[in-house]
């Protein structure tokens, strides 16, 4: 597959949120503003991309010449939890800023299923060290797209009326239908 | 006693159902329920995995140091779920492959993790089997028939039986993504409506 390929699938063909169903806690937690999406959006390129780079490592290095495959789950999960937190207190160290901006999402994406998803498929798929990047990246993206599209509709949409049966969570999952199915319309673009 | 017991076996199924009123679980909810029977798959590796990390949560509750217990849980539950996730792979492979990256990621399910944090590290051992069962229930009952739902309206079948005939033309948009989140809005406003009206 062609690098820019990666790219064009996992953004818009097969957005890891609204078609291959994966972090959907956060999409639908935080994204009641789009400050907050943004921010959760950033933090999720960042810790997927270098989780992903990490596992890759791990797995070949480690789980693949000591035969213990069926660790896989356990051992990814503890990676990631354990990456988590030490880009947490690395940031809070030097960039207070970015610690205020960024803080409060590091430890939801421990059990974001989106980053351990990723790492299992770039496993399974057998991809090389650079396309296990560059799919991260790009899956990581397409995420930042989806739930920065959907906080705009939210902020508008939390201004409407509507019976009490549908306020919430069904509401935007109703948005978020529809959002998907915008995205379909790019289905077979870049095969 | 007696009354609590039975509290803690129901109140997974319909007043804290963990799919349709407290929103946990939402990705495999809505990557697997295209046919009813994914969805039962699901389900009930997922309750699986639920009362053994209750039990082994519950009883070693006392050894674990408190300021490392989330991290704990997590190689309890990822223990379980490997062995569920082999185990499946042995003896359904079909369904094993249909499930795909979801079974792994049973490890994530905010289910499980947030019953080892807000009951299992509680309570004893009898009482976490019980509210096991109830949210394991509660998933399976949600997930199988959204899956249903899906399956009726996309593919004219249920459980791989056509039911609506074979001139019958199904909406195939109910089996593709978006179909998942519409199905899913629409379920939870008539649960809305169902507990408005109790």
């Amino acid at each position: 597959m062609s690098y820019i390929g990666i790219f064009i699938t996992a953004i818009f063909v097969n957005n890891i949120i609204l078609s291959q169903f994966l972090g959907i806690c956060p999409f639908l937690g935080v994204s009641k503003k789009k400050e907050t999406a943004i921010g959760m959006g950033i933090a999720v390129m960042f810790v997927m991309t270098l989780a992903s780079a990490v596992t890759y490592l791990i797995y070949h290095n480690l789980i693949v010449p000591r035969q213990l495959k069926f660790m896989t789950t356990v051992v990814f999960i503890l990676v990631i939890a354990a990456l988590v937190q030490i880009v947490e207190i690395i940031i809070k160290k030097t960039s207070p800023l970015l610690y205020h901006a960024l803080g409060i999402f590091l430890p939801l994406i421990t059990t974001n299923c989106a980053v351990l998803g990723i790492a299992l498929l770039t496993v399974q798929k057998n991809m090389n060290f650079t396309e296990t990047v560059l799919y991260s990246l790009a899956n990581a993206m397409g995420f930042t797209l989806a739930i920065v599209l959907f906080s705009g509709m939210r902020e508008r949409l939390s201004k409407v009326k509507l019976p009490q049966a549908m306020q919430g969570a069904p509401i935007a999952l109703i948005t978020a239908g529809l959002l998907s199915m915008a995205f379909m319309g790019f289905s077979g673009v870049g095969n | 006693m007696e009354k609590t017991t039975k509290e803690n076996l129901t109140r997974g199924i319909f007043k804290e159902n963990p799919t349709l009123v407290m929103l946990l679980g939402m990705c495999p909810t809505l990557g697997v329920s295209t046919s009813a029977i994914n969805g039962l798959g699901m389900g009930i590796a997922t309750l699986f995995v639920l009362i053994l990390s209750n039990i082994a949560i519950s009883s070693i509750k006392n050894l674990i140091p408190n300021g490392v217990r989330i991290p704990c849980y997590i190689v309890v539950i990822a223990s379980f779920v490997s062995v569920i996730d082999l185990s499946m792979s042995a003896w359904l492979p079909s369904l094993h492959a249909a499930l795909g990256i979801y079974i792994p990621l049973i490890v994530v399910n905010c289910i499980i993790l947030g019953r080892a944090e807000t009951f299992a590290s509680k309570n004893n051992v009898f009482q976490s089997i019980c509210d096991a069962i109830g949210m394991g229930i509660g998933f399976t009952m949600s997930l199988t028939i959204l899956g249903a739902i899906r399956e009726i309206l996309g593919a004219g079948t249920i459980f791989g039986y056509p039911i609506l005939g074979l001139d019958a033309n199904p909406i195939l948009l109910f089996i593709m993504p978006p179909g998942a989140f519409i199905a899913l809005a629409f379920m939870i406003i008539v649960f809305n409506k169902l507990r408005e009206a109790k």
